[in-house]
């Protein structure tokens, strides 16, 4: 099963936990009812309906409302540390969460305890926060957008925020920036870099580039990167390798965006609506990667 | 042959201090980057010569910035601080060269849409009517709230994300925000 654990935008949203689905354009979580915008409700919702599309439950969520001060995030780590011991996930998938050292070297010792291990993929705070803590490679997958893949490739860097001006600027070198995470240890078994082209690296290198459907819109969109998260990890955990799902991430993504028509004032909700679409063209035009089973 | 270049920097340091030296500099250390922000605008409204910087390793514990300030200053900017109950954790000297904030901008023209990018924040305005359409990047559990009272205000009317968020990525979207008004103001 894929759990997936985040913040919702707002402090009054209680700890909640449970299986999420679409209702309509909402997502439901038991009795609770979320609205669906950047962050990790669209990674959400993306799940919730790709995992409909391939005829799987949708995914376990435990969300926490936070607004910033990381308090919802706290009471999150704290929840987690409790309650992944006794739980058998097969893939989880940390994302917006205050970055936080303590906390994630907390749950890092539980992560590492689980057996059998689950595929562990961040993105967001918390892929801010495993960096930060020396630990990167403890994770099978980072889905970083170019900046934060500069980020990842300054040593010195604690959060973006710190990424200094001479990597920065090397944006247009992404296989460079790639390498220089790895070789100081910062990034995750793969890396799924989002961007104009999408990249999939492993420490030996580029292992795929996407750049069908090039829509130059998404990049102001918020909530795109969120969305190829939600999707990859559904892949995932269907039982498809990294090196099959991330392609097939990528395609769905970039085809749902290109059949949204997007403007830079679309929203993220457009892209969603039109996944089910985009994923079945994906895996019919490549049936093989449904298939497939990691080899990596 | 190893204690002639110690030697010599020590009355390098002593008899001309270098631009990097901070001897003289302190940093407070605070419980979130919500105060402070908030201590940072109290402070530079009473004229205090501070910056906000990256912590050293020592003091680092997650989505930190702390204020640079001159230590001599110390009791006074505690007073003040105290006053408005934005206490900081700690004060510390400065021993070595801080983290800077990025201060780069990267700008991308899409004709009736113009996004600005800093760090790892996006912020697009529609040049027609001023409105803030999008809010994009970023990780931290501020972004989606801030993205949520943002979207959709005009440029005028937007709150500041100084004010209202409390993170890294906060303030890195408030210097988006600061260079797409100046864009479009220009």
């Amino acid at each position: 099963m894929l759990c997936i654990m985040g913040t919702v935008p707002s402090d009054a949203f209680p700890l909640t936990e449970g299986t999420a689905v679409m209702d309509g354009e909402r997502l439901q979580i038991g009795s609770v009812t979320i609205d669906v915008n950047r962050g990790t409700p669209a990674l959400v919702a993306a799940a919730a309906v790709a995992a409909d599309t391939l005829g799987r439950p949708g995914p376990f969520v435990c969300l926490a409302g936070d607004t910033g001060t990381g308090k919802g995030s706290r009471r999150l780590y704290q929840h987690m540390t409790a309650a992944l011991p006794g739980n058998s996930f097969r893939t989880i998938v940390f994302h917006y969460l205050q970055p936080i050292v303590h906390w994630h070297n907390r749950l890092e010792g539980i992560l590492e305890a689980m057996s059998p291990r689950p595929t562990l993929i961040a993105d967001a705070g918390f892929m801010y926060v495993a960096k930060m803590s020396g630990r990167a490679s403890i994770f099978d997958l980072f889905t970083p957008d170019v900046g934060e893949l500069a980020f990842l490739a300054d040593e010195e860097a604690p959060h973006p925020f710190y990424t200094r001006g001479f990597i920065l600027h090397e944006e247009n070198r992404v296989p460079d920036l790639i390498a220089r995470a790895y070789r100081h240890g910062n990034a995750a078994r793969h890396l799924l870099v989002k961007g104009a082209r999408d990249y999939l690296a492993d420490e030996k290198g580029i292992l795929e580039t996407v750049d069908s459907h090039a829509e130059e819109a998404m990049e102001a969109m918020g909530g795109t990167g969120d969305t190829l998260t939600g999707l990859v990890s559904v892949l995932i955990d269907s039982g498809m390798s990294i090196r099959y799902a991330a392609p097939a991430a990528m395609r769905t993504n970039r085809l749902a965006g290109r059949l949204a028509r997007p403007t830079p004032a679309t929203q993220i909700g457009e892209l969603i609506r039109h996944i089910p679409q985009a994923l079945r063209h994906v895996l019919e035009a490549s049936p093989e990667n449904h298939r497939a089973k990691d080899t990596a | 042959m190893a204690l002639f270049p110690f030697w010599k920097g020590k009355q390098t340091r002593k008899e001309s201090p270098g631009p990097d030296n901070r001897v003289d500099r302190g940093i407070l250390v605070f419980e979130n980057t919500g105060e402070v922000i908030q201590a940072e605008t109290l402070l530079k409204k009473g004229g205090w010569e501070i910056r906000v910087m990256g912590p050293p390793p020592e003091v680092r514990q997650g989505c930190d910035l702390v204020i640079e300030f001159p230590l001599i200053e110390e009791l006074q900017i505690l007073r003040i601080l105290e006053a408005a109950k934005l206490p900081p954790l700690k004060t510390v000297p400065v021993t070595g060269p801080l983290l800077e904030p990025v201060n780069i901008f990267q700008v991308k023209d899409f004709g009736r849409y113009l996004m600005v990018r800093a760090a790892n924040m996006k912020l697009t305005v529609d040049r027609e009517n001023g409105t803030i359409v999008n809010v994009s990047g970023g990780g931290c559990p501020d972004v989606p709230y801030l993205a949520a009272s943002m979207v959709g205000q005009k440029l005028a009317d937007a709150p500041n994300p100084r004010d209202i968020g409390h993170t890294l990525c906060g303030y890195a979207l408030q210097l988006a925000f600061e260079e797409v008004k100046r864009l479009c103001s220009a």
